[in-house]
């Protein structure tokens, strides 16, 4: 085939790939701003005669989502702060602090990373039961802070290995003690990791949900994505309802994409990872 | 009910029970398709996208176009897990879903099937979602890892004569193996460990044609209420995991050393 006739062959299959991608998207918004009389007789693929914002709004309050929406929140939000105070913690210790028996260390949070879920989930609701923390949004926090700030420590413990130490002696001269150090040039300097594990952290546990599902039973708990999921097989979920539901799990997902995203090419790009 | 009753040391009993359970290889029978459809192919489709994005769209039409393309394969991956599963449990609904009435209008009656509800299709269409769901990681991946290779390395291969299809499997396939590494072995312990899809689309059925292994766990533990039974699973699923990644990290490691020599 020569150039020429490649190229719009080439553009054409990837634009038709990325639109089929892209439908499911497609459908769930054009059917969560249809009437359900519009879908019965004119099918999902129709565009709506009128912009039907009741569905939405009913089933916004019938779940009471800005509910749900605070309490996904909250959770995301502390995790991802707590999480990254752990993991810098953690790091300073292992990978600047070299600490005695370090990779014995490492290798035990590579190992909690790697541990399923679902061999956890048991003994965190008996011991949750035990305390009294289980159906607390408390249990769900101190849980995943746990969880994130495992893998957190593994890859900030090598960022850190790194780090230059002529800056860290220059502080010493300077009179700097280990704190003063950790928060006055360790913090600072590798703030775009920490700015990319804050928004990984967030992400991952706002989009959370077999621990959420087992530990947060009243309704009043629960995240977007457990009340939403629970909400599945109920029969007062018909076509339109359902595609409302979906767009209003989709939203904050792609809000947050779009907000984090400078940050993410920002932090990986200034040698976060490596 | 914390605790299940009182315990009472049986040994091996559960594993030797897990054994004769036919629910139990249907699970991991069905976690082979799974990987299928989390790993192998979106890697497979993954690898091509990256190669024709980076390598063909980004140079003859421009670096704005491909990255555009790119997110769009990315944006299933920004989805919570269980909305991935409203969204496709409504598409595929045999009565109101929008695959039957698109195929129906289409005068395509025939092809419309109750797609999670008929134990002939329900897993091949997880599996279908579930390709949907990935193919943007590696692709995303995998273009980062190409942005390292050496052109210079393309420039001479092409001076040899080598074509298009040529240079990409022998020079970029093997520049990102990494790459390709790590999306193998988080793909794998995804497809391992896959719950929320399963819960919201089919709960394991019809029968046992979608039962994973998490699933199975949790049905004992929550409800079954046979504590023991669902250690046993998860106890089981975790070691394949925990080996699984040793042996990946071990195959990297000496791979790794073998470039260097």
């Amino acid at each position: 085939m020569t150039s020429r006739a490649l190229r719009p062959a080439v553009l054409a299959t990837l634009t038709v790939l990325v639109l089929l991608v892209l439908s499911p998207f497609a459908l769930v918004a054009v059917n969560a701003v249809k009437s359900p009389d519009e879908y019965a007789t004119d099918g999902p693929l129709s565009l709506p005669d009128s912009l039907y914002l009741k569905g939405i709004a009913d089933f916004w309050i019938r779940v009471d989502f800005g509910e749900k929406l605070f309490n996904s929140f909250v959770i995301a939000f502390s995790v991802a702060v707590l999480a990254v105070v752990v993991s810098v913690l953690n790091a300073y210790a292992l990978g600047i602090g070299r600490v005695r028996g370090r990779s014995a260390f490492l290798v035990f949070f590579l190992l909690a990373n790697l541990l399923p879920q679902e061999a956890l989930v048991y003994p965190l609701y008996y011991l949750s039961k035990e305390v009294g923390l289980y159906n607390t949004q408390l249990a769900i926090v101190i849980i995943f802070t746990a969880i994130q700030s495992a893998f957190g420590t593994y890859l900030l413990s090598s960022v850190f290995a790194t780090f230059p130490r002529e800056m860290l002696e220059a502080a010493a001269i300077d009179g700097a003690g280990k704190v003063r150090t950790l928060w006055r040039v360790v913090v600072p300097i590798s703030w775009p990791s920490l700015s990319v594990l804050f928004t990984f952290f967030f992400i991952w546990t706002w989009n959370e949900f077999f621990l959420p599902l087992v530990f947060l039973i009243s309704n009043d708990k629960q995240t977007v994505p457990v009340a939403l999921g629970v909400l599945q097989g109920d029969r007062l979920m018909d076509a339109t309802t359902t595609s409302a539901s979906a767009l209003l799990g989709i939203l904050p997902a792609i809000l947050f994409f779009l907000i984090f995203q400078r940050t993410l090419s920002r932090g990986v790009m200034s040698g976060a990872i490596k | 009910m914390a605790g299940g009753g009182y315990p009472e040391w049986i040994g091996l009993d559960n594993y030797t029970r897990l054994l004769e359970d036919d629910n139990f290889w249907a699970s991991f029978r069905n976690i082979i398709f799974l990987i299928v459809a989390m790993a192998v192919v979106p890697t497979l489709i993954g690898l091509v996208l990256a190669a024709v994005l980076f390598d063909y769209v980004a140079k003859a039409i421009g670096p704005r176009t491909a990255s555009a393309l790119r997110s769009g394969f990315y944006l299933p991956q920004v989805l919570p897990v269980a909305v991935t599963g409203i969204v496709w449990g409504w598409i595929l609904n045999p009565s109101f879903g929008a695959l039957n009435a698109i195929l129906t209008s289409a005068q395509l009656d025939g092809l419309a099937k109750n797609w999670l509800g008929d134990p002939a299709y329900a897993l091949y269409s997880v599996m279908v979602v579930m390709i949907w769901f990935q193919v943007g990681y590696p692709v995303v991946m995998f273009m980062s890892g190409l942005q390292r290779v050496d052109p210079e390395l393309y420039e001479a291969a092409s001076i040899d004569g080598a074509g298009w299809w040529r240079r990409f499997t022998r020079i970029a396939v093997h520049q990102i193996k990494p790459e390709i590494y790590v999306v193998l072995v988080t793909t794998t312990i995804a497809a391992l460990k896959i719950f929320g899809q399963i819960y919201v689309l089919t709960r394991g059925g019809p029968g046992n044609a979608t039962l994973v292994p998490s699933y199975f766990a949790y049905q004992n533990f929550f409800e079954k209420a046979q504590v023991g039974y669902g250690s046993a699973i998860a106890t089981v699923l975790a070691l394949i995991i925990v080996v699984l990644s040793v042996v990946f990290l071990r195959i990297q490691a000496r791979d790794e050393r073998r470039d260097l020599a």
